[in-house]
């Protein structure tokens, strides 16, 4: 009685997570480009990563006329529905995330021009495990694996203790000598960029449990996360 | 059983008050059965549908709502079908009375071979009303109501068979409404037409449902998803999952409903 139908529009939908997975490398690639122009004080190899901007910026829109015209052609609903909708936004967040990298390599090279301040040990840790939360996500988003989603999400706290950390430092760096304001400001700037980074790899991961589970997770506050603590007073 | 019952937490009984109650019914086509435990409650002034591949029990189910299986021979049906809390199946029950009541719009339309205003004055005439002046007002409230006035307040008097496909549909709504009815089930009402008159048809029930219950099956998923508030998925005799509409295109909770809405079987 139960007919299991082939579907030429399953085809068209895994298309459009390939096109996803390719933007996600691209957009990987970029973060690890930028934060190596940083660490070897390569301007050269900044300023190609700003110039490769355009190849994620071209996928986004691929990818939305795509989802665009899928929605438009095949009405889908209930599952496909939310792979669909759920693919437009994932572009949107990693296009963020190309632009961040983009902004690091802007901020590397201004500090390229000035002697290093310090040795590069916590900003290339935080890149790393933003860089792994994105790639993270999209596997999760492309095996509908809600679970790794969730590990992305905590992940996110560790990243923002670096930044709060790496603050501190450059803030006492700034107190003991004046010189090094413009710089100690580019890195802070750099770590927000990270930080940010993560945070769009976080929407993406919210996104993915959203996709597998119909659960809209998103400004809501686990209990007994940190920014909780005023609530629970 | 659980499926049948509906599962949004914003839209309970307390809001919204129950016109039919279907508990536990069962329904048997000789041997054959082919409805089971079905637990649904339909909602005042909302829209209904009821989706699912040919065979479901979709339309037996409808045809339930008024009784219209009692001319199939050897049919039983266990459970209770409550209409205002009222057992329709109960000794008491005027099936004639239920009919008006319970209005019904088929797949084809099926305008008597009469003209457009007795086709619509035909039900209140058989209720007994016989004054001139009050008919004319039945059927002129009845083809607004079914948003057909404007295209043939002029030939009244012309036969049924004179118009399109779509308007004869509407005709037969404006017949179904001229009896004051507190329900109207249809089965399939826009198979049969373009999607102009579809269209139209769709556009009827959100003003018909100021006034009356609309109970619709439906083939076409997509008008299910635009014109109803709740939604029905059944499969093989039994309600899968009943919810929000809006619900169930989004984020149905179980992989048959799923499976089904996507296209991945029918």
């Amino acid at each position: 009685m139960k007919v299991m139908i082939q579907r030429h529009f399953d085809e068209e939908l895994s298309d459009l997570k390939t096109k996803l997975l390719r933007m996600a490398g691209q957009v990987e690639d970029q973060i690890d480009q930028a934060l190596t122009a940083l660490v070897t004080r390569d301007s050269a190899l900044a300023h190609q990563v700003i110039e490769r901007d355009h190849l994620v910026n071209s996928l986004d829109v691929e990818i939305d006329e795509e989802s665009i015209r899928l929605l438009a052609l095949h009405q889908p609903a209930a599952r496909d529905l939310r792979l669909v909708t759920t693919a437009m936004k994932i572009a949107t967040e990693l296009e963020r995330i190309s632009d961040l990298a983009e902004n690091v390599c802007e901020r590397a090279i201004e500090l390229n021009e000035e002697p290093q301040l310090k040795p590069y040990i916590d900003i290339p840790m935080m890149g790393n495990m933003a860089r792994m939360m994105v790639k993270q996500s999209i596997d999760a988003f492309v095996k509908d694996d809600a679970t790794l989603a969730r590990k992305v999400l905590t992940d996110d706290d560790f990243v923002d203790n670096l930044m709060e950390q790496l603050f501190r430092e450059l803030l006492s760096f700034m107190l003991e000598d004046t010189r090094t304001i413009s710089r100690a400001i580019r890195l802070s700037f750099i770590a927000k960029y990270l930080e940010r980074m993560a945070d769009h790899a976080t929407n993406i991961a919210e996104l993915v449990v959203y996709l597998v589970e119909g659960k809209i997770i998103r400004h809501i506050t686990p209990p007994g996360s940190s920014t909780n603590s005023l609530a629970e007073s | 059983m659980q499926n049948g019952l509906r599962q949004s937490p914003d839209h309970d009984s307390k809001d919204h008050a129950v016109k039919l109650t279907l508990n536990q019914v069962n329904f048997f086509y000789g041997d054959r059965q082919a409805l089971f435990k079905i637990d649904v409650e339909i909602i005042t002034n909302q829209v209904t549908s009821f989706i699912g591949p040919s065979g479901c029990g979709k339309s037996t189910l409808l045809r339930c709502l008024n009784r219209l299986n009692d001319l199939v021979e050897g049919v039983r049906l266990e459970g209770t079908m409550l209409l205002d809390g009222i057992d329709i199946y109960g000794p008491n029950v005027d099936i004639t009375d239920l009919r008006k009541r319970v209005g019904m719009v088929f797949q084809k339309s099926n305008p008597f071979p009469k003209s457009i205003y007795e086709n619509v004055a035909y039900g209140p005439r058989l209720h007994g009303i016989r004054n001139r002046g009050r008919l004319d007002q039945i059927v002129e409230e009845g083809l607004i109501g079914a948003g057909l006035w404007e295209e043939v307040k002029d030939r009244l008097q012309a036969s049924a068979f004179g118009l399109s496909g779509g308007q004869q549909q509407r005709l037969c709504i404006a017949r179904a409404l001229a009896v004051k009815p507190d329900v109207l089930l249809m089965d399939e009402p826009c198979s049969a037409l373009d999607p102009v008159a579809t269209a139209k048809i769709e556009e009827l029930l959100f003003s018909l449902k100021q006034d009356l219950t609309v109970v619709i099956v439906t083939h076409n998923m997509q008008q299910a998803a635009r014109v109803s508030d709740w939604t029905a998925f059944m499969y093989l005799g039994e309600v899968v999952e009943f919810g929000l509409t809006k619900q169930i295109f989004t984020t149905p909770s179980k992989k048959q409903t799923d499976d089904y809405i996507t296209g991945r079987f029918g």
